[in-house]
């Protein structure tokens, strides 16, 4: 598909830059010295002591740590909030992007400003306001109690926090996407006669399928590994409402170093695929996700 | 572009639809919640609320969470604006590689960042090792928040100044050399103008992360009150020892001074672009 802002400029090596365009090449290396030893020391390095230290005490531990009990009723409840979470975010996610991009209204900015604000929300924070909504001191928490529903320190309240910190994820993908690409070719099949829904799954899906997916892996990646909301909201009840990331920090605070981050790497796994499907989607869409 | 010509009369369905299920859920999971932000901050009186807020035990961790983002923001500002041109304009082998694994601080759960960072900084870690004999501790010090919010922050700016940098029209630099401008001077005087209000929204992007940022921080801080203690982890404290009210009247005044501070430098980077479009005529 052509790019549709301006022909990108993107041939990185391609004809070579014209030599009083580009740096003499001591400083080149020099410059790519310094950013590769930057980015060595903050990123790769951090990235290894993950599996060297869930390693460290051999494979036997590391297997062990894994299948423990806990840990897997952690990965099982971790699995069940993401795909409770997941789906409404993208359904949400499509509804605004459909929204914004396709019809002019006002407010359309303020709007915007909403759909992102829980980025700019500290997790703490965000898990907070459902403490202060449905806690046993909470607004609401008397007539829970009273009528004998569990939010808080339970699945639902794992669910709602996660609900709030990834709900730009997909929005956030979607919107300029759909803005760029325009609309004419959804116009033309409804011209032709085709229906809303018609026009929704066999002309927009397909364009937006890329970023849809690459929104769906970025909502997944949080949604399994949010930490500071769910703390806020869980109880920490180990084998009831331990998340993955929440387990990791039991162990690391117990001093089980080696089963917190053999724990720790199941999670490390779940980042390096979403780097790949995001890798994967670029080459197919051909245009820079950020 | 797109957004012209698309008139009064609308062509496409779904505009009740979407908007329906949009505004739903906004209120719902978002506006709702955070109003109760609002109106669990005034069930407490408005001396009780001063004295919460302005106790020295906040001041001082709102003071350790903006000054470390800000010298996280800043580092990444520097290295970030390095990255993002030796990835654009030079070749080097397993480039791509590298340039996947800028997004890791994105994809890596925070606490997995977190235990990760305090291991390799603190005294027996790979990098702690050599720095704690030379009187520098990283690892549970407010060097440590500094460091754990450089981490956390890295992607934004590189990822803001990529497509800027790679959009520049090569014909300035051309013109440039051309009139006898050496090679820093051209960065000094052209590329780098037009790149700052870029620069300044990566910037800001990281600022925001790093005031909020909770899991990657609380591992390596050490968390002393007074002086390792972020905002973020004090509301956390509040929560646990069921000072609701306390807790929100924190986070209100954390949360409307952090939006005003964005505001403000979004302002300035809006003003820095327009002048920079004004001079590119």
């Amino acid at each position: 598909m052509p790019s549709p802002v301006s022909p990108s400029r993107r041939d990185p090596g391609g004809p070579a830059r014209l030599d009083h365009l580009s740096e003499p090449r001591p400083v080149r290396y020099v410059l790519i010295g310094l950013s590769l030893a930057f980015l060595v020391l903050f990123l790769f390095l951090p990235l290894l002591v993950v599996f060297t230290e869930a390693l460290r005490n051999g494979l036997s531990v590391y297997l062990q740590a894994v299948a423990d009990p806990f840990a897997l009723s952690a990965i099982k409840l971790t699995l069940v909030v993401a795909a409770i979470v997941v789906p409404f975010n993208a359904l949400f996610g499509l509804a605004a992007a459909w929204a914004i991009s396709r019809f002019d209204f006002r407010g359309k900015q303020v709007l915007t400003t909403l759909i992102d604000l829980p980025f700019s929300v500290s997790p703490v924070i965000s898990g907070m306001l459902f403490v202060l909504l449905f806690g046993a001191h909470g607004l609401l928490g008397p007539w829970l109690i009273r009528h004998d529903v569990k939010i808080m320190f339970a699945l639902p309240g794992l669910v709602l926090a996660t609900l709030f910190v990834t709900s730009p994820y997909v929005a956030r993908e979607l919107i300029p996407l759909m803005r760029a690409q325009g609309s004419d070719e959804e116009e033309a099949a409804i011209t032709l006669g085709a229906s809303g829904w018609q026009t929704f799954f066999r002309v927009s899906l397909p364009k937006i399928r890329w970023g849809l997916l690459y929104g769906i892996v970025l909502c997944n990646a949080r949604a399994m590994g949010e930490f500071g909301a769910v703390s806020v909201v869980s109880g920490h009840i180990r084998g009831m409402t331990n998340t993955i990331p929440l387990h990791v920090e039991i162990l690391y605070n117990e001093y089980q170093f080696a089963a917190s981050f053999a724990v720790a790497s199941l999670l490390t796994f779940l980042a390096l695929v979403t780097l790949v499907v995001k890798g994967l989607v670029e080459g197919k869409s051909g245009r820079l996700l950020s | 572009m797109a957004e012209k010509g698309r008139g009064r009369g609308r062509i496409l369905p779904g505009f009740g639809l979407s908007m329906g299920i949009t505004l739903t859920y906004l209120v719902l999971v978002i506006l709702i919640p955070l109003a109760t932000l609002v109106l669990k901050s005034a069930t407490i009186t408005w001396p009780e609320f001063w004295a919460t807020v302005t106790e020295p035990r906040a001041l001082a961790a709102y003071r350790l969470s903006f000054l470390a983002s800000f010298a996280a923001a800043s580092i990444n500002a520097v290295f970030g604006l390095l990255v993002a041109w030796v990835l654009e304009r030079y070749t080097f082998p397993f480039k791509r590689i590298v340039d996947g694994l800028v997004d890791l601080p994105f994809a890596l759960p925070t606490a997995v960042a977190g235990i990760v960072l305090t291991t390799f900084y603190s005294g027996n870690g790979w990098v702690g090792r050599l720095l704690e004999p030379r009187g520098i501790k990283v690892a549970y010090t407010p060097l440590g928040v500094v460091v754990a919010l450089t981490f956390v922050g890295l992607p934004f700016v590189v990822r803001t100044v990529q497509p800027v940098l790679r959009e520049l029209d090569p014909q300035i630099e051309g013109a440039a050399a051309t009139l006898g401008a050496g090679r820093l001077q051209t960065f000094l005087r052209v590329i780098l103008p037009g790149l700052l209000p870029t620069v300044l929204t990566g910037f800001t992007l990281a600022f925001a992360r790093g005031l909020g940022e909770y899991g990657s921080v609380i591992f390596i801080a050490g968390n002393m009150p007074m002086r390792s203690e972020i905002t973020p982890l004090l509301i956390m404290i509040k929560l646990e020892q069921f000072d609701y009210a306390g807790a929100a009247a924190i986070a209100l005044v954390f949360l409307l001074a952090s939006f005003s501070l964005l505001l403000f430098i979004n302002a300035l980077s809006w003003r820095g672009l327009r002048r920079a479009r004004a001079a590119a005529g």
